[in-house]
């Protein structure tokens, strides 16, 4: 539970930074990943780089129709914006799920989608979000999407010397209903499984919908058949069975001493009824 | 001229805060980390990645060289170091020489190997890393019944049946029970690993000054005195030569009811390189190393006539000891058997059990104690004969309890329960809940298809740890009182309290004893050249025990200040009263500080009478206490996932008279927190090849604040006449009477599906499985 030794930068300017971090530094947002993976010596950076103090990453801001949130900004930060909770409530609302007190306070959007664990809580939101991600380096700025983000356990698509800057999410539309449910690990708090539905009706039928999965799988993702059964559906309970159903279709799942793959399986049905059932409440 | 404050009330039975909150709360406590001293140095320890394996060499060459490292020691340098002891002995017990550091072969993941010795600790961590050891790596078996089975990998390859001992104890006519029997129910019932987990790691400061001849050995531990007895032996060193401190210490829970390698290992270190050294333990190295709970695998029969007389009990355990016996390891399943009959009147008991080697941390002491096995086993099988009687759980109970009448009451295992009214928080606690009202609302979601679950345990323990003989390091404990000159009362309690709130409750046994304002009273305790001598903090023995002795030596100080007060007022008829001797002709007083002060300037003293305030007692119990209780769980579990939610927990808890209902109510919460966890939750669980797989918090599933229910918790009260306080113990209650009444209620909730019973933990995927199974 000793690290090895490494050097702190807290740097004064972004720039600084992407110099510090094009020459092999890692960054350092909340810690709440990283320094646990060096306490057990699983990591073992030279130079740290504190992200936390560049006031330019901590901010949301509503732009157009996004919102715009820094990669510093805590999980607290998003629970509680009331930019977020009015513009992208399914974001809030996910925010609350992860850990406890101590680490929303600490932990970051940027952090937590960068280290990408597969059982993560945000991945599965901003997947039903169709978010996307600005990724900056030292020369170069780019903008992906995060279903091109996301690209396996621990994994992403951020190249050696990128940093996030920020990730956008989308103004929801009026009377779209949202909601994110989760079955939490009873030891660490991570989702065994995590399910963030939007849905939108028009005319009486389900004119979009969109899940995202976190949990289940390698890496967080979009349930495409479970969607496209519920469009032009009115959305009744043997509807959004069917749908639900679909989740997991084609899809490798995790077993681990918490829940067996089959058993992982099952309850992605049973959440993603529950949260097709919790936003179609919720919608207009 | 000093004047006395009369305390307007008594404290004793009041909802005192804890005096030792503040100091914990605002984080200014001294842990053992805490501590700072010129030139110390910090020690890693390098342990064994494997379960078994035999050591074919270690290079430590790298890492002695490595800047900042001071020294590096291996199983050859501390070879005369004595065992790592064991304090239990049972006939036959086969006892491995336990060294403190790995000679030429390891025994369980965790083993300690070396210890590198480093100027700083981060220094000493990657110096620890340079270490090679040349393994061999060897079979393991990490689990009870398979290291039983035929072919199965020797632990100690000395005894390939990997049995330590085996253990028989019988009471009444056990055959003659079973043959009349009308019914006889049998089920296999496991309580498993469990992993203590206090908030505080173990760690230790080792402290020698060569000049003195003195070792200081600071060590989060609930046992400084037996400590210091076993350390001394260990090191070759005159006991009076160490002392032992315990400081601040954050939690035990039996974890610290105990002497490591660390401990030994550490004064070893000092005395080496005659500068103090500090060891802190990781959570990591907690997880493997610091000693598991439970680790019960049992067979039980119960024989009953049809109307639910129980009429006698069979018993086999299986107890998974572990690679090594702990201090007391061998002797926690025993405590299983003396318990088994619970709070039933049965006569006719038989218990056998074997002790298996694993290759796995030593089992010992866990909050409870071989108890909450035996309590989950008896309350299950009531609940097992019922359902196959189709008796209500309640009314069984009933029928089958001690009555109040019976006490005294001989127990078939050999004890003598003290006192006991078992129905009276049974009774209770169905009234909280409305028993009938709410079986009538279980019938009717029972309609509705859904699963709804009322469990009970009725439980009882064994408290206040004991009576010498029956205790393996003598089962007494001590206190000093003395009152300074200036009229402060200091108490010196040979308890170790570690989070159980004593420095509170005997201040308010003090404070009421004297008349004095509590403030005026400080309870010092954990450091051996403080206190006399002392048995420590374990078995909910502090109060009933500790709080005894406290309380006879204010009995013998009163009456030595009655003594000075008389000689003051100059008249033989006295009385003591509100921190006042009175005159009972005159009406005038003295009060305890104008005695003090008197007492030592010593201008006269009374006739046979020594100068100064300060008592001493050693109280040696005539028997242990029995404290009981209800609790009863009401559950719905989710048929689609299979997960179990706490509608309601209530808990009636007779713990005899109570000294502090705050401080009684936290008991029963933090023990049913950990009950819950046993139930629900947690479990150690080791792969075939002995790697602990729940090895770090992110596994290992302690329940948080937000997974607890509302607990309601309310009080029967019947006295004990063990100890003038009437107080019997609670520190273990809440743990022992919730796990039984959670699987109860949850068996319950499934019993429409035919389910009859469950193994610990209860999750969700387990029961999903039986929802499945009962569709196909
Ligand atoms: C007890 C506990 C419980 C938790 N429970 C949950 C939970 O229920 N659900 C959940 O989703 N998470 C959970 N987490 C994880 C938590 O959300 C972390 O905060 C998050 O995963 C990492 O964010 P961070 O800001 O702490 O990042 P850090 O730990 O500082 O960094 C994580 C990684 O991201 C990199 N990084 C950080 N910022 C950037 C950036 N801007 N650009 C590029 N790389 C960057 C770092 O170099 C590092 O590799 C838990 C953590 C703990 C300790």
């Amino acid at each position: 539970m000793i690290p090895q030794a490494f050097d702190y930068t807290a740097p004064k300017s972004l720039d600084e930074a992407l110099g510090l971090l094009a020459k092999g530094a890692k960054p350092l947002a909340g810690g709440m990943s990283l320094i646990p993976m060096m306490k057990l010596r699983l990591a073992a950076p030279d130079h740290l780089v504190d992200l936390r103090r560049l006031k330019d990453l901590n901010y949301i801001r509503e732009q157009g129709a996004a919102v715009h949130i820094g990669a510093t900004a805590t999980h607290y930060d998003v629970e509680n914006s009331a930019v977020v909770r009015g513009k992208c409530p399914l974001l809030a609302e996910t925010a609350a799920h992860i850990g406890d007190v101590q680490v929303r306070n600490m932990g970051t959007i940027g952090g937590s989608i960068a280290h990408n664990d597969p059982s993560a809580d945000y991945p599965a939101a901003l997947q039903a979000l169709e978010a996307k991600v600005v990724l900056k380096g030292a020369k170069s700025e780019r903008t992906v999407s995060v279903a091109d983000f996301f690209v396996d356990t621990f994994t992403t698509a951020l190249e050696p010397g990128e940093i996030i800057r920020e990730v956008i999410v989308p103004v929801e539309d009026s009377g779209t209903g949202t909601s994110y449910q989760k079955v939490a690990q009873p030891a660490s708090g991570f989702a065994i499984v995590g399910i963030a539905v939007r849905v939108r009706k028009s005319g009486g039928k389900i004119g979009m919908a969109r899940i995202g999965v976190t949990g289940l799988a390698n890496r967080s993702y979009r349930a495409a058949a479970a969607e496209k059964a519920l469009e032009g559906k009115a959305g009744s309970a043997t509807e959004i069975q069917n749908a639900a159903s679909l989740v997991a279709e084609r899809v490798d799942v995790n077993s681990d001493l918490h829940a067996s793959a089959d058993y992982r399986r099952h309850l992605a049905v049973v959440y993603a009824a529950r949260a097709l059932m919790a936003a179609l409440a919720r919608s207009a | 001229m000093a004047t006395t404050i009369t305390k307007p009330e008594t404290l004793v039975g009041k909802r005192i805060r804890r005096r030792e909150d503040p100091r914990l709360i605002t984080g200014t406590a001294t842990y053992v980390d805490d501590i700072k001293m010129p030139g110390m140095h910090y020690a890693t320890i390098v342990r064994s990645p494997h379960a078994a394996a035999r050591i074919r060499s270690i290079n430590t060459k790298k890492a002695a060289a490595h800047k900042g490292v001071i020294a590096v020691f291996t199983g050859k340098d501390t070879q005369k170091v004595g065992p790592v002891p064991c304090g239990a002995s049972l006939p036959g017990l086969r006892v491995p020489h336990h060294h403190i550091l790995a000679m030429d072969r390891v025994y369980f993941a965790g083993h300690p190997v070396a210890v590198v010795v480093a100027t700083d600790r981060y220094v000493a961590a990657d110096a620890a890393d340079l270490i090679e050891v040349d393994w061999d790596v060897l079979p393991a078996v990490a689990d009870p019944e398979k290291a039983l089975a035929k072919g199965a990998p020797a632990v100690h390859p000395e005894w390939p049946d990997n049995v330590a001992f085996n253990y028989h104890q019988e009471g009444g006519n056990v055959e003659k029970a079973f043959s009349e029997a009308d019914v006889v129910v049998k089920q296999r019932i496991t309580s498993q690993r469990l992993i203590p987990t206090a908030m505080e790691t173990r760690g230790v400061v080792a402290d020698w000054r060569p000049a003195d001849r003195q070792l200081n050995l600071y060590s989060s531990t609930q046992i400084p005195h037996l400590m210091r007895t076993l350390v001394a032996q260990m090191l070759g060193l005159e006991e009076n030569r160490l002392r032992v401190v315990a400081p601040e210490v954050g939690g035990g829970f039996g974890s610290k009811l105990n002497v490591y390698a660390e401990e030994a290992l550490m004064g070893f270190v000092a005395m080496k390189i005659q500068q103090p050294v500090k060891w802190i333990e990781s959570r990591r190295e907690n997880f493997l190393c610091t000693i598991h709970g439970r680790g019960h695998v049992d067979h039980y029969e119960v024989a009953a006539k049809r109307d639910g007389t129980i009429l006698g009990i069979k018993l086999h355990i299986i107890q998974d000891l572990g690679a090594y016996h702990q201090l007391l390891t061998p002797a926690i399943p025993t405590l299983s058997v003396l318990m088994m009959p619970g709070l039933y009147k049965t006569q006719n008991v038989r218990a056998d059990i074997v002790g298996v080697f694993t290759n796995c941390v030593p089992t010992d002491a866990y909050r409870g104690a071989g108890r909450p096995e035996a309590t989950h086993g008896i309350e299950r099988m009531v609940d097992v004969l019922a359902a196959e009687l189709k008796m209500d759980p309640a009314e069984i109970r009933l029928k089958n309890f001690v009555t109040k009448e019976q006490f005294p009451f001989p127990t078939a295992t050999g004890l003598t329960y003290d006192s006991g009214d078992y129905a009276a928080p049974l009774k209770k606690a169905l009234d909280i809940v409305d028993y009938q009202n709410l079986r009538n609302e279980q019938a009717q979601a029972r309609k509705q298809g859904k699963l709804m679950g009322i469990g009970m345990s009725t439980y009882g323990e064994i408290c206040a740890f004991g009576p010498s003989p029956a205790t393996p390091a003598g089962g007494w404990e001590s206190a000093t009182v003395k009152i300074d000159p200036t009229g402060k009362v200091t108490v010196m309690t040979g308890a170790s309290p570690h989070g159980q709130g004593e420095e509170t409750t005997f201040a308010q046994i003090a404070a009421d004893e004297l008349g004095v304002n509590i403030d005026d009273i400080l309870v010092l305790h954990g450091d051996t050249a403080v206190v006399q001598y002392g048995i420590g903090t374990f078995g909910s023995r502090s109060t009933a025990v500790g709080g005894t002795a406290v309380y006879f030596a204010l009995q013998d100080l009163k009456a030595k200040i009655k003594k000075f007060g008389a000689m003051l007022l100059g008249s033989d008829d006295v009385s003591f009263s509100g921190g006042q001797v009175i005159c009972n002709k005159t009406g005038k007083s003295k009060s305890i500080q104008e005695i003090a002060a008197a007492s030592y300037r010593a201008m006269k003293l009374p006739p046979n009478t020594e100068p100064g305030l300060i008592s001493t007692h050693f109280w040696e119990p005539p028997n242990f206490t029995f404290p009981f209780g209800a609790h009863i769980v009401v559950t719905d579990v989710d048929r689609d996932t299979g997960a179990v939610a706490v509608r309601r927990y209530v808990a009636v808890d007779d713990c005899g008279n109570i000294l502090n209902p705050l401080i009684v109510d936290g008991q029963i919460h933090g023990g049913v927190a950990q009950g819950l966890g046993q139930a629900l939750w947690e479990q150690a669980v080791y792969d075939d090849n002995g790697q602990l797989v729940t090895g770090e918090l992110m596994d290992y599933a302690v329940p948080k604040a937000h997974m607890m229910p509302r607990i309601e918790s309310d009080h029967t009260t019947t006295p004990t006449s063990v100890n003038p306080l009437g107080v019997k113990g609670v520190g273990e209650a809440g743990t022992i009477g919730c796990s039984p009444a959670v699987v109860n209620s949850v068996v319950d909730a499934l019993a429409p599906l035919g389910v009859k019973h469950l193994d610990m933990p209860m999750t969700p995927e387990t029961i999903w499985k039986l929802i499945a199974r009962s569709k196909s």
